[in-house]
């Protein structure tokens, strides 16, 4: 065996994070021993996303890469540590906590840090610089308190961070030096339109300003005097005047940096040292520092490359870019001040609607040189194209922007060369799409979840949806699947992008993948899916708008607006003091009682203020809610099997109640209903079930996929003679994959029909693991079944979750509109016209 | 909608801390019910009639609510038809539009106004 050599990389952030990514993919990994040195305390996350921080999204949802991952890879993370030197002579650097480390080859991925300029009391208490989690935990914490912001620089950051306060409850006004907001990106109109937008909502922008000094006031708030015009005070103040390369390591090693800073890399991200290399917004290629974080993640692929003996140079990077600040659409593509000589410039400036859109072509106007979009960034995708592929502008270039009857010419992606770039952040082609496709994926999400296109920025995903269409139509496939109006995925492709993703809310999935708000259509489902992936209360914050009714108050809307209840009677078997407590409750709230097919007892018209009080009865005595109101497993009906009846084979009831407690709880795209029955005359009918178990002599045969209701179907024998584990396992994987797989509100026997191969391919996926999926589905259903907890018990647990409970938030009564009269010696809601009477009488 | 201010007298019915983000709570007020929808990004809440004329039952405020094309609205519970938050008009049924009430945030009171 070779010795292995020791890669260090120094910087965990995400071009740091992105080139051990890569190397590993390139299995370069297994010759070389690799550490990561990271200052910050975090492990590497998406700085682009920065700002969601202050959104509520934590460390771990913003995570690229984890210690225990690093860990499990073999990697040795040195996290909250810092290089101090490196010594080339002798190939070692020093790290803060006075460790030593050899290497062979090393990368710096130092990134770039804030420049404060030098005003006189920059260094005041309450102020901030905005580029990690740690800064932004600063700035909440003085947030807390204040009431008023100010953002010294106006470009990309600023304006961000502008946004960052703002949604922190400030109010909050930009300073920028030079005569129009982003400067290097925008021409003196584009300046004025995207100020004029900001302050209209409510931020205040001064151009053309300079800060003098910052004076701190005895009560810690600041004063900004400028050179001309009133002081300004403040409570918080960011800084936001441009980065500079974090390249004080190489400057000590004698590396060769440039005139204003940054690493000088060749075409393969080498150094001045053949052993060092650099890489993102650390890194001078040309002259040039790119502080986007595509650019870095193509030198990484480079440097990971150039390690293995590959070469695949870096040449430069589009430095385009499309964002959304303070809610504006902003988008610059090339250069868009036209430098160029000789250059041709088109403009739309709409005053009423605040849009400004420029594009600058060549002398002969057929390629696009650049382009400057404020208000509208619609043509973005388009213009981006022409611009990246060099393609041929249509004869009248000015229709790109202007507003016409008929929408702009868009480009379609029949137009793309199958090199066009469609995602620059992963770096995804036209040609690695369609191959994608061509190998088996049929939907964006798969196409996603393939090649990684659209999974960084999000910025080309209008694009890619448009490109796997057409693509996929081409073929023959159709392909409208939209659950509603917010999402044009279907739930299994939305079921996919949150397990692949790792998303866990709802607003993080609509903002990432949908539009608007939200349904009564999508909110469920997807709250159904993360319930089911992630087997989170249905209750926890983030999820309370999503619920319909049934599953936000844990019980069974009836017509009138009243609940009925339905505490779990496993396999139906129940002991008389628990019915004596069910007669009880309902004798006591006066509530209607009847026996529901699934072998247990509905208790019908509480009012929503008296669903805790009849709970909390029912808990006390021993039960567990039953899940009647959730798409969840209903119930295991069971016949009363070989402990008492002469023709029993196995105990039916015993496993009707082991897979009823096993299965409680899992949330499904519907409902699921089970049955166990002792022998073959079938007293439970299993076959009407999705789930159906029948005792033979030597064990269980399954049948799946039944159902009754409207569209009834006999299930289908699937597997003999199992064991009790067989028969668990079989059913564990059954199940995960129809909640993985199956459609909005599809029953399972829908839900085979549905799939391509029908009951053969469900065997060979289920009992063959033709798709080698069985132990996942098996890790996913102990996941669900360990972290059960009955919803009821911890609702009533939960002062806030209890407040809920309210028919009124400003009175105790209930609802005098609720009515019943008597018949058959039990309540049931008056109708209108007795109502009236009643009403009358009263 | 154009209302004079001097017109409306503003009563309170219930604190912030009642309300439920993206999601809707009851409230009386004599003989009306009326559901309150809050939208904390907007910093809004609406009041619309509880009553939900479909199903006869006072429901509406345990709809969920969403938007269609561009507007919010709240879904009955019970039948599903869907009320514009902003005047009540139901979608499926051009002819039915409940009743709303202009409603405020007054720091952390909840406010809805009555004609005078
Ligand atoms: C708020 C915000 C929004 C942004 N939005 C966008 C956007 O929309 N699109 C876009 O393309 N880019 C955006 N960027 C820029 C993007 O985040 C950067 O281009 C990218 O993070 C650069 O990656 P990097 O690894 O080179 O540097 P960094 O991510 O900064 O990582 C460098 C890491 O090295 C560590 N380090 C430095 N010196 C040492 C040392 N001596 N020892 C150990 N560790 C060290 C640092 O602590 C840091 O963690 C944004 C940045 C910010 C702050």
């Amino acid at each position: 065996m070779s010795q292995r050599k020791d890669l260090i990389i120094i910087g965990n952030g995400m071009v740091g994070h992105h080139f051990v990514d890569t190397f590993r993919a390139l299995n370069g990994a297994d010759q070389w021993r690799i550490h990561i040195i990271g200052e910050e305390r975090h492990s590497a996350y998406d700085r682009v996303h920065l700002s969601e921080y202050f959104q509520g999204r934590s460390h771990s949802d913003l995570a690229l890469g984890t210690s225990e991952g690093y860990q499990q890879a073999g990697i040795a993370a040195h996290l909250g540590t810092r290089v101090e030197r490196i010594d080339r002579a002798a190939h070692t650097v020093l790290l803060s906590d006075g460790e030593e480390l050899c290497y062979d080859k090393l990368v710096l991925a130092t990134g770039s840090y804030p420049f404060v300029p030098p005003i006189p009391g920059h260094d005041a208490e309450r102020c901030f610089v905005y580029r990690t989690l740690d800064d932004l935990d600063a700035i909440r914490s003085a947030a807390d308190q204040g009431k008023t912001g100010v953002v010294i620089g106006g470009g990309l950051l600023g304006l961000e961070a502008a946004n960052a306060l703002t949604s922190l409850g400030l109010t909050t006004e930009v300073i920028e030096f030079a005569p129009r907001l982003m400067p290097v990106q925008l021409d003196a109109t584009a300046g004025t339109v995207l100020k004029d937008k900001i302050e209209a909502l409510g931020v205040r922008v001064h151009t053309d300003t300079a800060t003098q000094q910052i004076e701190t006031l005895n009560d810690g708030r600041l004063r900004l005097h400028f050179a001309d015009g009133e002081p300004l005070e403040t409570d918080v103040l960011v800084f936001s005047a441009g980065i500079r390369p974090r390249d004080e390591l190489a400057r000590q090693a004698g590396l060769k940096v440039g005139e204003r800073g940054g690493v000088c890399i060749d075409n393969h991200g080498r150094t001045s040292d053949n052993d060092i290399y650099a890489i993102g917004e650390v890194a001078l290629w040309d002259e040039r520092i790119f502080g986007l974080v595509a650019p870095g993640y193509r030198m990484a692929e480079t440097v990971a490359a150039h390690l293995e003996g590959c070469d695949s140079p870096f040449l430069g990077a589009d430095m385009s870019t499309k964002l959304k600040l303070l809610g504006v659409d902003v988008g610059a593509i090339g250069d868009a001040h036209g430098t160029t000589p000789g250059t041709l410039s088109f403009r739309y400036h709409n005053e009423a609607k605040q849009q400004y859109k420029k594009i600058v072509t060549s002398a002969d106007g057929k390629r696009l040189l650049g382009a400057i979009l404020v208000g509208d960034n619609s043509a973005y995708d388009s213009l981006l194209q022409y611009y990246l592929n060099d393609i041929a502008l249509p004869a009248e270039p000015d229709s790109l922007i202007l507003p016409s009857a008929s929408a702009a010419p868009a480009l379609g992606p029949d137009a793309l060369p199958d090199s066009a770039t469609i995602c620059s952040c992963m770096n995804v082609t036209k040609g690695g799409i369609v191959t994608a496709i061509d190998g088996g994926c049929c939907s964006v999400a798969e196409v996603k979840a393939e090649t990684r296109a659209s999974s960084s920025c999000g910025g080309c995903a209008a694009m890619l949806k448009n490109l796997v269409d057409a693509t996929l139509e081409a073929r023959g496939v159709e392909v409208d699947h939209s659950l509603c109006e917010h999402f044009s995925y279907t739930r299994q492709a939305l079921y996919h992008l949150v397990q692949v993703e790792q998303i866990k809310t709802f607003d993080e999935l609509i903002r990432r993948h949908g539009r608007g708000h939200g349904c009564d259509i999508c909110k469920p489902a997807v709250a159904s899916i993360l319930a089911s992936h992630w087997n989170e209360g249905v209750h926890d914050a983030a999820h309370v708008k999503l619920q319909d009714t049934n599953d936000t108050f844990l019980a069974n809307m009836q017509k009138d607006g009243t609940y009925s209840i339905v505490p779990r009677i496993a396999g139906g078997e129940i002991t008389p003091d628990k019915l004596l407590v069910i007669g009880q409750v309902a004798k006591d709230y006066r509530l209607y009682t009847k026996i529901t097919g699934g072998q247990r007892i509905d208790l019908f018209g509480a009012q929503l203020h008296q669903l805790p009080e009849i709970w909390q009865r029912l808990i006390d005595a021993g039960f567990e809610t039953g899940h009647a109101y959730g798409k969840a497993l209903r119930t295991v009906k069971s016949c009363v099997g070989s402990t008492w009846c002469r023709y029993g084979q196995q105990d039916s009831v015993g496993m009707a109640i082991l897979l009823e407690n096993r299965y409680k709880g899992l949330r499904a795209p519907h409902k699921i209903k089970f049955a166990v029955s002792g022998c073959t005359r079938e007293c439970a009918e299993a076959q009407s079930k999705d789930i159906g178990v029948i005792a033979t002599e030597n064990g269980w045969n399954l049948y799946v996929c039944g159902n009754g209701g409207m569209k009834p179907r006999h299930a289908d024998l699937f597997a003999t003679d199992l064991d009790d584990v067989h028969l668990i396992r079989t059913i564990d994987r059954l199940l995960m994959f129809y909640v993985r797989t199956a459609d909005r509100l599809q029953r399972t026997a829908r839900w085979m029909e549905s799939l391509e191969g029908g009951l053969d391919y469900l065997t060979d996926v289920i009992l063959n693991d033709c798709l080698n999926l069985g132990e996942e589905l098996d890790q996913q259903m102990a996941r669900i079944v360990d972290t059960y907890q009955c919803e009821w018990k911890a609702t009533l647990e939960d002062e806030q979750k209890l407040k809920r409970f309210r028919t009124f938030v400003n009175s105790p009564a209930g609802d005098d509109n609720i009515l019943f009269v008597e018949e058959r010696d039990q309540i049931r809601p008056a109708t209108h016209e007795e109502k009236n009477r009643l009403i009358a009488s009263a | 909608m154009t209302v004079q201010t001097q017109n409306l007298k503003w009563v309170q019915l219930c604190q912030r801390g009642d309300l439920v983000a993206e999601s809707g709570v009851a409230a009386r007020l004599e003989d009306q019910q009326l559901a309150l929808f809050y939208l904390p990004d907007e910093n809004r809440v609406y009041a619309i009639d509880n009553h939900d004329p479909f199903s006869q039952a006072n429901v509406l405020a345990r709809g969920l609510i969403g938007d269609l094309h561009g507007e919010w609205v709240v879904a009955s519970p019970i039948y599903k038809q869907h009320f514009r938050l902003t005047d009540g008009q139901c979608l499926e049924a051009s002819e039915v539009q409940l009743k709303t009430w202009p409603a405020r945030l007054n720091n952390n009171n909840v406010e809805i106004a009555l004609a005078l």
